[in-house]
């Protein structure tokens, strides 16, 4: 088997005496979608955080593409290919949409200190930038400005975004939330297209998508993985079962 | 209402025409007051950078005026005592010279500001207003206290500095210096604004989450702008000085931080012509109101308070019909 793209080993993280992340071991391998699920409260968010550099474990240590990234920032993260979407938008929202996805295409190339050049009519950041537009379907909506986005546009435009920064890895924070049901639908399509670029670890709360989508999933209850496995071996899993899908009748 | 741009070309030419007219007409207070008003605005253009792209509101910029000013009042008062500045280990001579005089004054504030900012910004928001202010009255008790420059009193330059090939003393020349130079540094940020550099600066002030998760170190995009604004508003500074051929503490006063950011509040944040809109509403304000009345800050006051609680925009904002900046 080869290299996974995405591994933490042992990630621990504690605010007080909460213990939001308890050793938490995971990999993500090359062209799956590995789903991360449990109840609010279970340290999805936090572990997310610290995938995307925002938040730095007490222990434990994070592998990218064979690098230890523990310690690098938010911005080489990125650089590097770990293209994150958040659970609430996080634009530009006095910019256009092509302003923001130009800014992927920027912050990706690393070359931000031009002064003089007028950056939207530079080839090499509006064609990548204007093709990732495309890809999500938000290519006519290109001179709009951001904040008059509908919820859902807002939500591709955070994937055109990712797109930008040739990915390597996606980090998805709930990328269903608010979508309605044929939204979710499309997403969910859109997800697996996705996956073809570059695996992604999914954190999501629409089961529905979750078991159509992951190769693999991995329960988090009281700041522990409890389990990981197939969609069929979660569904089928005791613990998991009365830890978060219980009440719900899965099956 | 009317397009942003055909209100920037008239604010622009009003102040060439105003001078010109004045020269014709041999009124040479008002050929100054224009001149003022281009080089207060040279000032606010440059904390506009901070203040309204980088969306870092100093309160410390008078700092950077003040070194400006401190840099031509060193200069010139060793050149007119024939004193060296230092012998060892190096001789260094003051000098008349503007260009000089401007190239050292961008240089010093543009490394005030870089230690300043790369202190003040680890902070935000309010912290970051605190620390700002913080270091602009650390200088100006630095200057009150440094008697070999005239502490309190400040420093008086008896002939005004020169410019190769012009008699900088005859005000419509001293006002075309400052004219050139306002034209050139709204070029400058013009550019800077559309370049890469600006899309990130404002991207970073917009959301720094989304600034950091593409791959943009915030902290090393807002310092860089941080030292190009000082290293402006340090350049209005010498000017300013060489107008009134004196410097003293007072440019490095917490009101003198004020002013730079009311003239940037009354003409419209993050608008590229709102510091010349400001500063010239400040100037005609000070000089009339001024005229009347000692405590016509009283009338300024209410001005400013009409701006921010109705007319976010400004004076530019109002006026012309865009709804957004950087369009």
């Amino acid at each position: 088997m080869t290299e996974p793209v995405l591994a933490l080993t042992g990630i621990s993280r504690s605010f007080g005496a909460l213990r939001a992340n308890d050793d938490i071991s995971l990999t993500l391998r090359a062209g799956e979608i590995h789903a991360l699920i449990g109840p609010n409260g279970a340290g999805k968010s936090t572990l997310i955080q610290q995938i995307a550099g925002a938040l730095k474990p007490d222990r434990g240590r994070i592998t990218f593409l064979g690098r230890d990234i523990t310690g690098l920032s938010t911005a080489s993260r990125a650089r590097l290919g770990l293209a994150r979407t958040f659970q609430i938008s996080a634009l530009a929202m006095e910019h256009t949409v092509l302003q923001n996805a130009v800014l992927g295409a920027l912050g990706y190339s690393g070359r931000v200190f031009r002064f003089f050049r007028p950056v939207m009519d530079d080839p090499a950041l509006v064609e990548p930038a204007r093709a990732a537009l495309a890809r999500t379907g938000l290519a006519d909506l290109a001179h709009q400005r951001t904040g008059a986005l509908s919820h859902g546009q807002r939500r591709q435009l955070e994937v055109a975004i990712a797109l930008t920064l040739e990915p390597r890895a996606f980090l998805m924070d709930e990328p269903m939330a608010g979508m309605g049901a044929d939204g979710s639908r499309m997403l969910t399509d859109f997800l697996r297209t996705l996956s073809r670029d570059a695996p992604i670890l999914l954190v999501e709360h629409d089961m529905d998508a979750v078991f159509a989508l992951a190769d693999r999933i991995s329960v988090l209850d009281y700041g522990r993985v409890i389990a990981t496995g197939s969609v069929d071996e979660i569904r089928a899993h005791p613990e998991v079962r009365r830890a978060y899908l219980g009440g719900e009748g899965v099956g | 209402m009317i397009a942003e741009r055909w209100l920037n070309a008239a604010l622009y030419l009003a102040l060439l025409a105003v001078p010109l007219a004045a020269w014709a007409l041999d009124e040479p207070f008002v050929i100054t007051l224009a001149t003022k008003i281009a080089i207060l605005a040279i000032a606010g253009v440059g904390l506009n950078l901070a203040l309204g792209l980088g969306g870092l509101v100093s309160l410390g910029h008078a700092a950077f005026f003040g070194i400006g000013g401190y840099a031509m009042g060193i200069l010139a008062s060793h050149a007119q005592s024939y004193t060296p500045l230092m012998q060892s280990p190096f001789l260094i001579e003051g000098t008349k010279s503007m260009p000089v005089i401007w190239l050292v004054a961008i240089v010093v504030s543009a490394a005030a500001a870089l230690v300043i900012g790369a202190l003040s910004l680890r902070t935000t928001g309010v912290y970051f207003i605190m620390v700002t202010l913080a270091f602009g009255q650390m200088l100006f008790f630095f200057a009150i206290s440094w008697p070999a420059y005239g502490g309190e009193d400040g420093l008086s330059i008896y002939v005004r500095n020169g410019f190769p090939g012009l008699n900088t003393l005859d005000p419509i020349q001293f006002f075309a210096i400052a004219f050139v130079i306002l034209s050139l540094v709204l070029i400058l940020v013009s550019r800077l604004s559309r370049s890469a550099f600006g899309l990130a600066l404002d991207g970073a002030r917009q959301n720094v989450a989304r600034a950091e998760t593409v791959g943009i170190n915030p902290f090393r995009v807002r310092l860089v702008a941080f030292t190009i604004s000082g290293a402006i508003t340090g350049l209005a500074g010498a000017l300013f000085a060489d107008l009134n051929r004196f410097v003293s503490p007072s440019m490095f006063s917490w009101q003198t931080s004020g002013e730079i950011m009311i003239f940037v509040i009354l003409g419209g944040v993050a608008r590229l012509y709102g510091p010349l809109a400001g500063a010239m509403l400040f100037i005609l304000l000070e000089h009339f109101l001024g005229g009347i009345s000692e405590f016509w800050h009283i009338y300024l006051g209410l001005v400013l308070l009409g701006v921010v609680l109705f007319a976010r925009g400004g004076l530019i904002g109002t006026l012309s019909r865009a709804a957004a900046p950087h369009d």
